[in-house]
């Protein structure tokens, strides 16, 4: 606890420092950055200690808010939630350091460093809070905190325009928040959490109202379809080191959310089961889609990172279905599998988004279209990303591969062991899943070929170099982070261990029966791993001793035998993704602007394509303007004149007199 | 003393319609100013026996001082600079205006029966012509468009604020009274150079032609 409490103070007087430093911008830097890596190196000690004893702990502190109380704890789900927080906040810090570099010219850099640390702080107290007004506070600060690092390049448009997308956003969330914890104090007679989780006789119909609240609540955090709008916008305008954070950890607060709503609820019944795989399932495939169909980098890494929170839902409600029939092993992969990709999205997804911070400040653009033939110019930003892709497809020897496989198997053990409503959605989870693999092969593969693959489309990618170390470094890391997780599965779910037995109200001892069986499994996937690793390697050894004695010719790629090859012979994004495409176009829309080719020597055509989403455009978009038509009508109100105010304010009074008074 | 403080509290009421029904500027001051400083009396007449303490006269004196003296010079010295003399526009007549007050009055005496109050009051005349006085300062507010009518407006408001402010503590802490003097001091303050100003600029200081900025 505290270590937990240094980490917390750490964070938050470097925070500060760094603002106050801001006259001397190295300095500041050095205090905002330096004081980010060792508050979170401190913070992951309690952090690890819990997950290794399981022990829980807890201080209390009185607080003058009313049911407010200064209540922290550290539980397996908070200290396995911590992991992520810390260890990625710690390599978002290093690379962000480096980055904002870029921007070293602009007034109020220092402000930045306060931010994010404030961010990290704020995420730490939301996992470790245990009343309810705390948590909102933290929640709020955390909101805050990532709204003011998105809107960081305030000067332009878009920017201000997706930062208030986001801010909106994440207050209507909150609102829910507000009403979830409202009806729980009522029924708990208090705000604390500890008294929540002794709410044993909830009647099933509140229960289930509770639950609603928290999945709208928490999901748009999280970034549920068709809750999400906000990613898509928000993250391709922050910086790169805070979409990596927010992506790779935060909207993972809103999972944290639901699991600790669990907690509070008592049994489930099996309906939030399959409520919560129809939910991945739409956000998976439909987010996977959505990707595939961006030409903007991080736009695209956005929607995948709603596909990846629709896999964490889909293996939540396996869990859940398991826990309300009565099967552990079944539970215990859903679950397992859910925490296990918090933790491999935020690797991999935050491994992403530093390459695609390295390649859009290398190149200058995120348009994928603009990329090409970055693997020779920045060789170790194409192999960190590569690997990033290769896990976020769910291809094994990575991690991405295990907690997909936990998911499948414990689909796979609820067809043989359920009937009726809960065997149709482990079928419906288990063809969803594949479908989202496959889309996100596509996606990634397109990624990949079209970014780092064949020659350079335009001068911004020929002109590319390869960025500094405090940039590769960090993605090194977290693709060794992929590869071991691939290489060791069972370490890495006995990580997720003890937060899966609080989940399922039982110690660590309790799952020795089905940690056993999968425990073999993953070991004999590990050493599959290895083995298939050792063989690439021998084929390529192979292949270089085959060519040692020829000469080997290197010319461009899609080359073709032409006399004149050019770069735009290459497959576009667009045309590379659009095959998929066309079998979706009734759910995605795209829209097209073309000039067609004409007459016998045509000279020229073009065309232009955009997705925009769905859920905006047909959802959000005629309900914000009803809203804004509804308070248009309001408009007369405001007369402008000081006296009718004064009016407004006169009758209201005399109004309340009389009426109080009984007259 | 219970007649003197009746007849306070009966003369800054009457001075609330002579308020209301002037359209020359400078007698609405005047009354205002006159309104001021018979309340700073009342502290002095509601302390019972023994000799006045020294926050007391403070306190009196500096209500004299402020709402008596400087305010009305500053006013003055506002619409001297400002050059002009009458309310030529009210939003709502003088006649009517003066109805209005009429029936201010009415609702405050009928208020004043159903108020549940910690103690009883000093006087049955305090609680009808405080609540009186701000309805009236309101009346003010909302009808007159000259800056300077909203300022006598709100040392109006003041004074009520202070009636009421007497039924609870015969002693109002020196503190508070002193704050809200150094407040409004500022605020008449700020007004007449904002009045000053407006003038300067756009030719007159009514506040009607201040709605550009409306969205």
């Amino acid at each position: 606890m505290t270590l937990l409490f240094g980490a917390l103070i750490l964070l938050v007087g470097s925070g500060m420092a760094a603002l106050l430093l801001g006259r001397w911008p190295s300095v500041s830097k050095t205090v905002g950055v330096g004081g980010a890596v060792i508050g979170c190196l401190v913070g992951l000690v309690p952090a690890f200690q819990t997950l290794a004893t399981s022990v829980a702990r807890s201080w209390h502190a009185p607080w003058q808010v009313p049911y407010g109380e200064l209540a922290l704890g550290l539980d397996p789900l908070t200290a396995f939630f911590l992991v992520p927080i810390f260890g990625l906040g710690l390599l978002c810090a290093l690379y962000g350091g480096r980055y904002l570099q870029h921007y070293r010219h602009r007034p109020f850099l220092h402000v930045s460093y306060t931010w994010f640390n404030l961010l990290v702080a704020a995420m730490a107290v939301v996992v470790a809070a245990r009343n309810a007004l705390l948590f909102l506070v933290a929640w709020e600060v955390m909101s805050l905190a990532s709204f003011f690092l998105v809107t960081f390049e305030d000067e332009r448009s878009d920017v201000r325009e997706a930062g208030w997308t986001y801010l909106i956003a994440t207050h209507l969330g909150t609102a829910f928040l507000l009403a979830f914890f409202a009806l729980c104090g009522r029924y708990a007679g208090s705000l604390d959490f500890d008294r929540f989780r002794q709410m044993t006789t909830l009647p099933p119909a509140i229960a289930g109202a509770l639950f609603s609240l928290g999945i709208i609540g928490f999901g748009t955090k999280a970034g549920f379809m068709p809750f999400h709008v906000w990613l898509p916008e928000a993250h391709p305008a922050a910086p790169s080191h805070v979409s990596a954070l927010m992506s790779g950890v935060m909207i993972k607060m809103g999972i944290y959310g639901i699991l600790r709503a669990l907690t509070f609820l008592g049994p489930p019944p099996a309906w939030w089961g399959w409520l919560l795989v129809v939910i991945g399932l739409t956000s998976g495939i439909l987010g996977v889609l959505f990707a595939l169909a961006q030409h903007d980098l991080k736009r695209l890494l956005a929607y995948s990172s709603i596909e990846n929170i629709g896999i964490i839902a889909l293996g939540i409600g396996i869990g859940l279905l398991g826990r309300a029939m009565g099967h552990p092993l079944i539970s215990f992969l859903g679950f397992g599998g859910a925490l296990l990709h918090v933790l491999n999205h935020g690797l991999f997804k935050s491994l992403l988004f530093f390459g695609a911070g390295a390649v859009a400040q290398a190149t200058g653009t995120r348009e994928m279209e603009h990329l090409g033939g970055l693997l020779k110019r920045m060789p170790r930003t194409a192999i960190a990303f590569l690997v990033g892709c290769a896990a976020i497809c769910g291809l094994p020897p990575f991690n991405g591969f295990i907690s997909e496989w936990l998911i499948y198997s414990g689909s796979f053990r609820g067809i043989l062991a359920f009937s009726g409503r809960e065997g149709v959605a482990s079928l419906a989870a288990i063809l969803g899943l594949a479908l989202i693999g496959g889309l996100a092969a596509a996606c990634f593969a397109k990624v990949f070929g079209v970014v780092f693959l064949g020659s350079p489309r335009t001068d911004h990618a020929s002109q590319a170099h390869e960025v500094g170390l405090a940039m590769t470094v960090p993605m090194g890391l977290l693709a060794t982070a992929c590869v071991v997780i691939g290489l060791w599965p069972a370490g890495a779910l006995q990580l997720t261990l003890p937060a899966v037995a609080f989940l399922l109200g039982m110690g660590p001892e309790g799952l020795g029966q089905p940690w056993q069986e999968v425990q073999h499994a993953l070991t004999l996937i590990g050493s599959i791993a290895v083995a298939l690793i050792g063989v690439i390697l021998l084929l390529a050894l192979l292949r270089r001793k085959a060519l040692a004695r020829r000469q080997a010719r290197e010319s461009i790629t899609w080359g073709c035998g032409y006399a004149f090859p050019t770069a735009r012979m290459q497959y576009t994004a667009s045309s590379f993704a659009q095959p998929l495409l066309l079998l979706f176009k009734g759910l995605l829309r795209t829209r097209f602007a073309e000039e067609r080719p004409a007459g016998y020597f045509p000279s020229k055509a073009r065309i232009a394509s955009h997705t925009p989403d769905v859920a905006k455009e047909y959802g959000f978009r005629p309900i914000a303007m009803g809203v804004v038509r509804a308070l248009d009508s309001l408009r007369w109100l405001q007369r402008g004149r000081v006296q009718w105010y004064l009016l407004y304010i006169v009758v209201t009074l005399v109004v309340l007199l009389i009426w109080k008074l009984g007259m | 003393m219970m007649r003197a403080t009746d007849l306070v509290l009966v003369l800054a009421m009457l001075l609330n319609f002579l308020v209301l029904g002037s359209s020359r500027l400078s007698a609405g001051i005047r009354a205002v100013a006159l309104q001021g400083a018979s309340l700073s009396l009342l502290p002095l007449l509601l302390h019972d026996g023994g000799a006045p303490t020294i926050h007391l006269m403070a306190l009196g004196l500096g209500m004299l001082g402020l709402k008596g003296m400087l305010f009305p010079w500053l006013l003055f010295r506002a619409i001297r600079e400002a050059s002009m003399r009458r309310e030529m526009q009210p939003l709502i007549g003088f006649t009517a205006s003066l109805v209005a007050g009429i029936l201010a009055a009415a609702v405050a005496f009928r208020v004043s029966t159903r108020l549940p109050l910690p103690s009883a009051p000093v006087s049955s005349f305090l609680i009808p012509t405080a609540l009186t006085t701000i309805l009236v300062s309101f009346i003010v507010l909302v009808s007159r468009t000259k800056a300077l009518t909203q300022v006598l407006g709100y040392l109006m408001l003041e004074n009520g604020i202070f009636l009421f402010g007497l039924v609870f503590a015969r002693e109002m802490p020196l503190l508070i009274e002193l704050g809200i003097l150094l407040d409004l001091f500022v605020g008449v303050f700020v007004m007449g150079i904002v009045v000053f100003h407006i003038h300067r600029e756009f030719d007159h200081i009514d506040t009607v032609h201040l709605t550009t900025l409306k969205g």
